[in-house]
């Protein structure tokens, strides 16, 4: 899906240095991966996102989608049409007054016939569970509501990947939890590529794939699994790991015999079963 | 010193289509020295609550009383109770607005009437309580910091008005992990220090959990909930749900261990806590 070469983005700062917010990053996304992009505030994430569907230009480097390079002008449009975006706050990016004029905005720009649109407004609705609220009006929605229409508005321009910019941080639990079950849905029953930025780290334990981004560098890059059993790491890169990940892991220091690699409370309860029945 | 809720109900565009009730009949005190949480989903009247108790909004039916005083009284005496409620609203480093870091800190106190040179020195204080040094960032654009520095401008702008009670609206939202430990320390100090009481609305149980003595619930707009965070995340997990919040993940965890005979201390805040003390049970467990 993408093929990022060298990625470096700098740009001048206020007293005319040389800032690079992306500093040589390589990878390759495939087809149908659910990747998870986590990093501090201002470690980069989010230009690499906005990169991806060529929002923003690298300075240095490549970045291929689908073959095709961002660098090239009329390359511009298809990519942005393979690759949607959404945004984090659900009431800077919603423009219309009715649901359903809202997720018909993306294909009516792309030119495509009303018949068509109708069709594809309808199946984008079912996808994100929302059928029932097209005549509603997007501001009586609730925030987790919200970010399910912008959703279906990217859907109804048939993407193949989805760029989700920390979609649950203004949330609340339930919100959260629709969202994430929508996107896992989509990714799971449609195929569709998923990259998604987070500050939880519970989300990101749900991807296939962790990449994490220090300073402009990429600087991990596997299975929450392989990303997440270093605690010590994580937290000198000023992130978190999951709950079990770190009670495993400390438990596993102080000398206990348990696996220090568990990510989820099933496997902890695994892991600390045998001691239990010797009590 | 308190603030006392009576009884109120705020209605939304009342007599139009509308119309909507944010909140129905809460009644609640808040003591000085207590650090309250606040939960609830999205529409619970969280928010609603929250600006009744400095008079940003007036109940439909019902009074708010800072230590006696109504808050919609027009008298001097109830501008000036107003004053001890300070508000630090969501994504607040989206209202800096002035040239200069310290002018957007002076805004307030400015304001209150104070002279210069207690601006100053109240600037020169709120700087140092969210840990931003004078001499660095006083003469800065605001707008040229990273959020988490933004952040804490607008934080020392409420703190500048020294009120007694402080209400902070999800003041980590957005934060990494490091910038959330960092306000929340901050945070706790100053409650430490008795500087003021602080009222948290946060989607966060972790930071509730690990910082609030007491805990309200909203629902419907409704306080369905109010007592010790723990009592309440342990024994009030169907309330909870209803409410459509959850417990802290840590808690989660540990009550899903619980679950399967495994001994937890169910009430710890921190991993590193939960650690320790499930350590000390297994080991002991495995040795006989």
């Amino acid at each position: 899906m993408f093929d990022v070469r060298h990625l470096t983005h700098a740009y001048e700062t206020e007293d005319g240095t040389s800032f690079k917010a992306l500093d040589d990053v390589s990878c390759r996304i495939r087809k149908g991966e659910f990747t998870a992009v986590i990093g501090t505030n201002g470690s980069g994430k989010s230009t690499f996102a906005r990169h991806l569907n060529a929002l923003v230009l690298p300075t240095e480097g490549d970045l291929f989608v689908e073959g095709l390079s961002v660098r090239e002008p009329e390359n511009i449009w298809p990519i942005r049409q393979k690759v949607g975006m959404v945004f984090q706050n659900p009431d800077n990016q919603l423009i219309a007054a009715v649901v359903e004029e809202e997720v018909a905005f993306g294909p009516e720009n792309l030119g495509v016939p009303r018949e068509e649109i109708l069709t594809r407004v309808d199946e984008a609705l079912a996808k994100v569970g929302m059928t029932q609220y097209r005549h509603h009006s997007p501001a009586m929605l609730s925030g987790g509501q919200k970010q399910r229409i912008a959703i279906a508005g990217v859907l109804a321009m048939k993407p193949d990947c989805i760029i989700l910019d920390e979609p649950t941080a203004m949330l609340d639990p339930v919100g959260r939890k629709e969202v994430m079950d929508t996107v896992h849905e989509l990714n799971r029953k449609e195929g569709i590529s998923v990259v998604l930025i987070t500050h939880f780290m519970e989300e990101a334990v749900t991807a296939d794939r962790v990449l994490v981004i220090h300073k402009g560098h990429l600087v991990m890059d596997g299975t929450p699994r392989e990303v997440f059993s270093d605690p010590e790491k994580m937290k000198a890169l000023g992130l978190d790991v999951p709950v079990p990940a770190d009670l495993a892991s400390m438990l596993h220091k102080k000398g206990l015999a348990v696996r220090a690699d568990c990510m989820t409370d099933e496997e902890l309860g695994d892991a600390l079963c045998p001691f239990v029945s010797k009590i | 010193m308190s603030i006392r809720v009576e009884n109120i109900t705020y209605i939304y565009g009342g007599g139009t289509p509308y119309e909507k009730t944010a909140l129905a009949g809460v009644d609640l005190t808040i003591e000085k020295g207590e650090f309250v949480g606040i939960i609830g989903h999205t529409g619970s009247g969280k928010s609603t609550l929250i600006q009744h108790l400095n008079g940003l909004i007036h109940p439909t039916k019902g009074r708010v009383l800072v230590d006696g005083v109504d808050l919609a009284g027009k008298s001097k005496e109830a501008i000036a109770k107003r004053h001890t409620v300070g508000m630090v609203f969501q994504y607040p480093e989206q209202q800096l607005f002035e040239e200069t870091v310290a002018q957007d800190i002076a805004f307030g106190p400015r304001n209150l009437g104070c002279d210069e040179e207690t601006v100053e020195a109240r600037v020169r204080e709120a700087m140092s309580f969210v840990g931003l040094d004078y001499d660095t960032y006083a003469g800065r654009s605001p707008f040229r910091l990273s959020g988490g520095q933004m952040r804490r401008v607008a934080i020392a702008g409420v703190i500048a008005m020294k009120p007694d009670f402080l209400i902070l609206d999800e003041p980590s939202a957005g934060l990494d992990p490091v910038g959330r430990r960092e306000i929340f320390s901050q945070i706790r100090k100053w409650y430490e220090e008795g500087a003021f009481s602080v009222i948290l609305v946060s989607h966060n149980m972790d930071d509730i959990a690990r910082l609030a003595t007491r805990l309200l619930v909203m629902s419907h707009g409704r306080c369905v909930l109010d007592g010790r965070p723990m009592d309440i995340f342990l024994h009030h997990r169907k309330e909870l749900q209803e409410a459509g919040v959850d417990v802290p993940p840590l808690t989660k965890t540990l009550l899903a261990l619980k679950e399967r005979g495994i001994p937890v201390p169910e009430e710890a805040v921190s991993c590193e806590e939960a650690a320790d003390a499930l350590y000390r049970t297994l080991r002991e467990g495995t040795s006989c």
